[in-house]
């Protein structure tokens, strides 16, 4: 081992040390040395292109919520890239691993690569693209002009980054947890994780969680207040009422989680005794805590792209949403039922007969709003003139596939089959078969379908075609042989296998994770293909489906100011109504827009965040302080500065509309 | 944080803003002396007794002293709830008093669910220590 | 086409389809948005007591709360806050009729209240840690700790945030954001009396009941 540290050291530096850098890592040098290529050839361009000004002012400092919500996408799908590298080296271990070949990934590696698979999929890739495509459309839909909150909206996204960045960091200096997404103690307690690994976790959670916390109150409190006129609640578009109950439920389970990481901090860093095994610590109140935020957290996700699916099946099928109110009331009760379910996470701990029944009762119970649901898009599709656009075959693909992992989802809700199938591959092949299937599915159908609202032209549909195929086929072969290999009682995150007769099941799933990366390449490759044939692919009247809700009736991309005018709601699917009715675009009379101002302020307090994070992370004791006095401070003086709106002159809205005029006369 | 989340809405700056605006700007219920004075009188009683039940050793039977401090503890939070947060089912619309209700449920739920979970948890786990080994049914 | 209503030309009627006087203002939404952040404050506190009740009876054959809490100063320290919440209401009293100075002299008040708070409170916290009763023997004292400190930390950022706003009204008067922020801290210094309530209730009464 190395030399004693002089106390110098020790202070300036914390646990920090050269030894934190895994150079004697082959594989992680290689990642560094592609991470750092591909990051400076970046840098490189921007710097060429003297575009650091531009990104700083237009998009780093801006509080429109359309920027943000690119950039939340943007974030959400570096994120997926680096979440499926961790996951396509798991297929391989597990398919090369048998017998007497250990396979390429040390098992400390291993656990690494499963934890931070997790923690990325869920905290890093769906809860941006899903708070980004919220972020975006939202505002749209309720003919509003911002969110209420512009600035938080910014400083919820950079503290989400910092959370992602704080991940990133624990690939190249130090290590990340090896306990599993949830991180249960005591394995996650400093007895048995004395290493930096939980506490990267713990911090990137804590640090992302705020961003998660306040973009819900924000997007609440948008949706409360900001509507256009004459949109009451049963006139909102099903998208924003998805986005309601998301919110809801985010403003209610997120504060869950951080509780409980404080707690768990608190026993790595004071000393306490709340989850250990002696001095009357309770390690199973942990895993009922974190469970009663990761049930709710599930929905949080799924939400938000059942009203995606809404809104494609209702447009494609030029049909309006069959039995609205009933997708309504199916959400609202699914917000509340997700509170009541989250034993069924642990049924196997002992709680015994009574409360098992009762969890497994109310789990079955879930799934027939969730049903309803799928009938009601049945039903729209049904006798509706269905275009098979993209967005559509994401749709179609979707419902297939999320029956099967719904009642895949039944089947463990019942308690005596849990006893056989937790903690088994039948699980794992269970909740992706409903985050892909699901959550990663509407989130396609939604970049497909609201990307030429984003940008002014559409995406290109052969490579979302072929994305789109490779996904789908490739899904199946990933996860259908897990679930025969859950039934036949193999456990999860393990990295070595004795029995020969399992490969073959491991090399086909290996396959399927094969086709999953042709799908991803395809959707990079199609936004690539569409950035070229933009011209090609134009849209000018900013409503290229047809739609029904407002987002579709300004221009592509919006403007700054989203609507000139506000549009006065008197049904549901507004824009239809208002092109059924005849609908003219107001042509003179513009106003003065009063507009929120950039700021940096957000980007500031996220980096302190994370500096913050990093240090308590190393026991800079130095840092942590000056980064928290930096961070208050400059929160408090941020509240000193009370010039924070401006107009938009008339004539520049005058300007910008006759623009739109003139493009739309054209088109016609 | 929450300074900075107050006031960064699009009214910002109130200098601007037309005169028809300031009828709902700051959306919060107004108290009154008599209303300060009231809830402030009735929390001082509600603190009181139950301060007096338990240190003065007023019932024998604990059961009975527990459940009365809980229902003071309940009543006077409901004080000032009304008196000091200006809590009615009209303000902010109405959502501030669905918000309301929908997190009281949840904390009943995380609640008496957690306690719920754990004790039956705790009753079926091996005994941890020589102690509970001793005292097994 | 399908759109091609949309890409009419001309002067017709258009006032059916939008606010053209520009008279719509959405509804300023902070104080429904700093009341959500509450309620989501709310349930980190419902986590706390959770624990609590939970571990509470976890002593780890270390001492238990008859051993330890002494109710006499509890007492005291829920005065202070009692007075603290009746200070406030002053202040939001004088705020309403426009006195500015008024206003500011209960704010001061209201920060001498919460600073008493909090220091009793350490000093209740550094008498236990030196009696060896702190936040690492045993269950039952880490979930005390962190509970009852959790809401010492709340009044503490909420004396800091008092501070700021007699700091801001005293540079820029009673104006409408002003107000609005006086509002907020309101909600927040009042929330944390009810925080209290619980506290004093299920964790001191209870816990000498024990």
């Amino acid at each position: 081992m190395h030399e004693e540290r002089s106390q110098l050291m020790q202070t300036l530096f914390g646990r920090l040390s050269l030894e934190a850098i895994p150079y004697h890592e082959p594989i992680l040098l290689a990642t560094f040395a592609v991470a750092a290529l591909l990051g400076g050839s970046l840098f490189g361009y921007v710097t060429y292109q003297r575009k650091w000004g531009y990104l700083y002012r237009e998009w780093f400092c801006s509080i429109d919520h359309k920027k943000i919500g690119i950039m939340y996408m943007v974030l959400g799908i570096v994120m997926l890239i680096r979440g499926f590298a961790d996951a396509i080296m798991m297929r391989l271990q597990q398919a090369i691993a048998f017998g007497d070949a250990a396979g390429y990934l040390p098992p400390h590696h291993y656990d690494q690569i499963f934890t931070a698979h997790g923690v990325i999929m869920i905290f890093f890739v769906a809860m941006p693209l899903i708070t980004g495509l919220m972020n975006y459309i939202v505002p749209l839909q309720i003919g509003a002009r911002d969110v209420a909150f512009p600035f938080l909206n910014n400083f919820s996204f950079w503290m989400t980054s910092a959370g992602a960045a704080l991940v990133m960091v624990s690939l190249f200096i130090g290590e990340f947890a090896k306990t599993g997404w949830l991180a249960y103690p005591p394995l996650s307690g400093v007895a048995y994780s004395p290493d930096v690994g939980v506490d990267y976790y713990i911090w990137s959670l804590q640090i992302a969680g705020v961003g998660t916390l306040l973009s819900g109150v924000n997007l609440l409190a948008t949706i409360v207040k900001m509507r256009a006129p004459g949109m009451t609640l049963m006139k909102m578009p099903i998208f924003t009422w998805t986005a309601l109950c998301t919110n809801v439920l985010i403003v209610a389970a997120f504060p869950v989680l951080t509780a409980v990481l404080v707690l768990l901090s608190l026993d790595r860093y004071v000393g306490t005794a709340f989850f250990t095994n002696d001095f009357g610590g309770n390690p199973m109140m942990y895993v009922n805590l974190i469970w009663i935020w990761g049930h709710p957290e599930v929905y949080i996700l799924i939400l938000p792209v059942f009203g995606v699916f809404s809104e494609v099946v209702s447009t494609f099928s030029r049909k309006r949403l069959f039995g609205y109110a009933s997708m309504v009331y199916a959400t609202v009760v699914i917000t509340i039922l997700s509170y009541l379910v989250w034993l069924h996470h642990f049924f196997t701990m002992g709680s015994g007969a009574s409360v098992n029944s009762f969890f497994g009762i109310t789990t079955m119970i879930i799934s027939i709003p969730t049903g309803a649901k799928i009938f009601n898009w049945l039903f729209t599709m049904y006798r509706g003139r269905i275009q098979f656009e993209v967005p559509m075959l994401w749709t179609i693909g979707f419902m297939v596939t999320f029956v099967v992992g719904g009642m895949t989802g039944v089947l463990l809700a019942v308690p005596p089959a849990d006893f056989v199938l937790h903690n088994s591959l039948f699980l794992i092949a269970h909740f992706h078969n409903v985050i892909i299937g699901g959550v990663v599915f509407g989130v396609f159908a939604g970049i497909n379908f609201w990307f030429p609202k984003a940008t002014g032209f559409k995406l290109d549909p052969f490579w979302g075609k072929t994305s789109f195929w490779f996904w789908f086929v490739g899904f199946w072969f990933a996860f259908m042989p897990l679930y025969v290999l859950g039934l036949m009682g193999v456990t999860r995150r393990l990295s070595h296998f004795d029995d020969p007769s399992l490969q073959i099941w491991f090399q086909i799933a290996a396959f399927g994770a094969v086709l999953i990366l042709f799908g991803i390449v395809a959707f990079l490759v199609q936004i690539y293909v569409s950035i070229r044939d933009r011209e090609k692919l134009r849209d000018h009247t900013g409503d290229p489906w047809g739609g029904r809700t407002l987002e579709w009736s300004t221009s592509s991309p919006p403007p700054d100011y989203n609507f000139a005018f506000t549009p006065v709601v008197r049904e549901q699917d507004a824009w239809w109504d208002m092109k059924a009715r005849g609908h003219q675009r107001p042509l003179q009379g513009y106003l003065p827009i009063h507009m929120p101002k950039s700021t940096g302020a957000g980007l500031l307090l996220a980096g302190l965040s994370a500096v913050c994070g990093f240090a308590f992370i190393w026991h800079i004791w130095w840092l942590v302080v000056a980064s928290f006095v930096a961070l208050i401070g400059s929160a408090i003086a941020h509240t000193f500065n009370y010039n924070r709106d401006f107009y938009i002159p008339a004539d520049v809205v005058t300007r910008v509309e006759n623009e739109r005029t003139r493009l739309l006369a054209q088109q016609g | 944080m929450s300074a900075a989340a107050d006031h960064d809405a699009h009214h910002a700056d109130e200098r601007h803003v037309h005169s028809h605006d300031h009828g709902h700007d700051d959306g919060a219920g107004h108290g009154t002396f008599k209303g300060y004075m009231t809830g402030f009188v009735l929390s001082v009683i509600l603190t009181a007794i139950p301060f007096w039940l338990v240190m003065g050793g007023v019932f024998d039977n604990k059961q009975t002293t527990t459940l009365l401090i809980l229902a003071f503890g309940a009543v006077q939070i409901l004080v000032h709830m009304v008196y000091f947060l200006h809590m009615n089912t009209s303000s902010e619309g109405g959502w501030n008093m669905l918000a309301l209700i929908f997190t009281v449920v949840l904390v009943v739920i995380t609640l008496s669910g957690s306690l719920w979970v754990m004790y039956h948890m705790n009753t079926n786990m091996m005994p941890m220590s020589v102690h509970d080994m001793r005292n097994m049914p | 086409m399908a759109h091609s209503a949309t890409q009419a030309l001309g002067t017709a009627d258009t006032s059916g389809f939008y606010d053209l006087r520009g008279e719509h203002h959405p509804e300023n939404g902070t104080m429904l948005g700093f009341w959500l952040y509450l309620m989501s404050d709310c349930l980190v506190f419902a986590v706390l007591f959770a624990m609590y009740g939970v571990v509470g009876g976890s002593y780890a054959a270390g001492p238990s709360p008859k051993d330890l809490f002494d109710l006499p100063l509890v007492a005291v320290n829920t005065s202070m806050l009692l007075f603290s919440s009746i200070t406030y209401g002053f202040a939001m009293l004088e705020m309403q009729r426009n006195r500015q100075s008024a206003t500011l002299l209960w704010l001061a008040v209201t920060g001498l209240f919460g600073v008493a708070f909090v220091s009793l409170e350490i000093y209740e916290f550094l008498h236990l840690i030196h009696e060896g009763a702190g936040p690492q023997r045993s269950a039952f004292l880490s979930a005390f700790f962190t509970l009852v400190g959790t809401h010492g930390l709340h009044v503490s950022f909420g004396i800091i945030w008092l501070i700021t706003l007699m700091v801001q009204v005293t540079r820029r008067g009673l104006s409408v954001e002003n107000r609005r922020r006086l509002n907020c801290l309101s909600l927040f210094w009042h929330f944390l009396d009810v925080v209290w309530i619980g506290v004093f209730t299920f964790v001191y009464l209870m816990g000498v009941l024990r």
